[in-house]
């Protein structure tokens, strides 16, 4: 690992001073994800700034029924907060299907939404990869590509993002608050806050350096409405989704959806919105089939490769599990 | 500090306060077992993927290897060496043994641990995903599904799991 300066922000501005003003800076929140980047060589920063201790731990709900989540609020807590289990459990399922005891107990909500693939060849140092090394080149394209993206990619990058709780988050439209170096907060919805990887696969957020996630705002969720969060995975517990699903959905009284929001996991570089399907689904009262066909639409633009052209069948018949059961546990 | 590559600290260890002058890349891990001579604490994968490492920090359960020694400065860490009262060993650290909750006893620490934190969460009413619903669920009535899924952080490599899991339930509904 490189030897690298630590410091222990006691107030935002001074931390995103010293970020913004050295070029090999980063944000410590729980370390959960960069420590690990750290020891394996990927990342190599000279100087830590550590903002966990930064008073943006509060899970904090509104008169006006919306939720402001800090960016520093650890994740088992998140779950743990009575208002979200009540009327977020989608992002309460999200949290508990990530990670292990100890990881969610640790790692913050900002830390969660900026983690970084899992895509084994930018975790491995001796492989070529055009994230990790601009211009080398992408291993998992012709290489062990089964678990990552098969939409919003490009010919430089096929990598996934990792989050459960993102997918939940995008389903409920979140807005996520930036602090800018020079004070002034920058409202990013979820859905811009990832970058597709272009010819850039590098730059994956649309943060500049020295902004930081205070938190995350959850506008109330539509009255009457389910959400729930379901997840396939490899093995039962402690395993990054092969595709995921949060939803948020409500029907009106004759049975047809009045409200649908569905985001998907393990399918893309970032929370996948299934704005397509959306669209088809509103007003009607699908059958399987119907959902599956809705859900397939939506990918008319992806570029599945040999290993895991697969997820598409699979985030179909998940949808369609879910509509059946929205209310379901998750699993 | 920020000029430095290291630092004099304070590690707060089962209660006892250790000064220690260490380079900021030091883990708490190694700090526990090469600096400290707690050795309890044991080293898996170094990844936070096996848990043989947990510790408590402020009571939370943690991956040792994860955290950085400087980062925790001041903040309470438990380890296994500060379960047991003297020679009266801890009721988790007991029941392993009338369980046969190990063999070669290399992740028995990480799993005792990480035990006593989950029990904790689950006091609090942090539920689960092996749950129905989200409504949590007293220690005494995890069930075996539920105590896997919220000890999914630790791996045995011995597969001492139905020792683990008959363990942790004795303890949890006493």
């Amino acid at each position: 690992m490189r030897a690298f300066r630590y410091a222990r922000a006691s107030d935002p501005g001074a931390a995103a001073t010293l970020v913004a003003g050295t070029p090999d800076a980063a944000y410590l929140g729980g370390g959960t994800n960069l420590v690990d980047l750290m020891k394996l060589g990927v990342l190599r920063p000279g100087l830590l700034v550590d903002v966990s201790g930064l008073p943006y731990d509060v899970v904090e709900h509104r008169p006006d029924g919306s939720v402001l989540i800090g960016g520093a609020v650890r994740n088992a807590r998140l779950a743990l907060d009575e208002g979200i289990r009540r009327r977020y459990p989608a992002v309460a399922r999200a949290v508990l299907a990530g990670a292990s005891g100890q990881i969610r107990s640790q790692a913050t909500v900002a830390g969660n939404l900026l983690q970084r693939t899992r895509c084994p060849y930018f975790q491995n140092i001796s492989t070529p990869c055009n994230k990790r090394e601009p211009g080398s080149g992408c291993s998992a394209i012709p290489g062990a590509h089964r678990d990552l993206a098969v939409i919003g990619t490009s010919d430089s990058c096929v990598a996934s993002h990792p989050s459960d709780l993102a997918v939940a988050l995008a389903a409920h439209d979140a807005v996520v608050q930036v602090r800018r170096p020079d004070g002034i907060e920058r409202l990013v919805p979820i859905h811009d806050l990832h970058r597709l990887p272009g010819d850039t696969p590098w730059i994956e957020t649309v943060l500049e350096p020295g902004d930081l996630i205070t938190g995350v705002q959850l506008p109330a969720p539509p009255d009457g409405a389910l959400a729930t969060y379901r997840k396939v995975r490899d093995r039962w517990s402690y395993a990054f989704a092969v595709v995921s699903v949060a939803a948020v959905l409500r029907r009106d009284a004759g049975g047809r959806l009045d409200e649908v929001r569905l985001a998907l996991g393990g399918v893309a570089p970032k929370p996948w919105r299934l704005w397509a399907t959306e669209r088809l689904l509103t007003g009607t009262d699908p059958g399987d089939d119907e959902v599956r066909a809705a859900t397939r639409a939506a990918f008319a633009d992806a570029r599945p490769l040999p290993d895991n052209a697969f997820k598409i069948d699979l985030a179909a018949g998940l949808v369609a599990a879910v509509l059946r059961v929205p209310d379901g546990a998750g699993r | 500090m920020t000029d430095q590559l290291r630092g004099e600290l304070v590690l707060r260890v089962n209660g006892a306060d250790r000064v220690v002058s260490l380079d900021n890349r030091v883990t708490l891990l190694d700090a526990l077992r090469e600096h400290l001579g707690l050795t309890g604490t044991k080293k898996g994968c170094d990844h936070g993927q096996c848990g043989a490492c947990t510790v408590l920090l402020d009571g939370q359960r943690a991956n040792s290897c994860l955290l950085l020694a400087v980062a925790v400065d001041g903040r309470e860490v438990t380890t296994v060496e500060g379960l047991a009262d003297g020679d009266d060993l801890h009721p988790l650290q007991r029941a392993f043994i009338a369980h046969d909750g190990f063999q070669c006893g290399y992740c028995t620490p990480g799993q005792i641990c990480s035990a006593l934190g989950m029990l904790a969460e689950a006091k609090e009413g942090l539920p689960s995903w092996a749950g129905g619903d989200l409504d949590g669920i007293a220690p005494a009535d995890l069930d075996d599904d539920e105590i896997r899924e919220r000890m999914s952080g630790n791996l045995c490599r011995c597969g001492a799991y139905a020792g683990i899991v008959a363990a942790v339930r004795e303890v949890a509904g006493g």
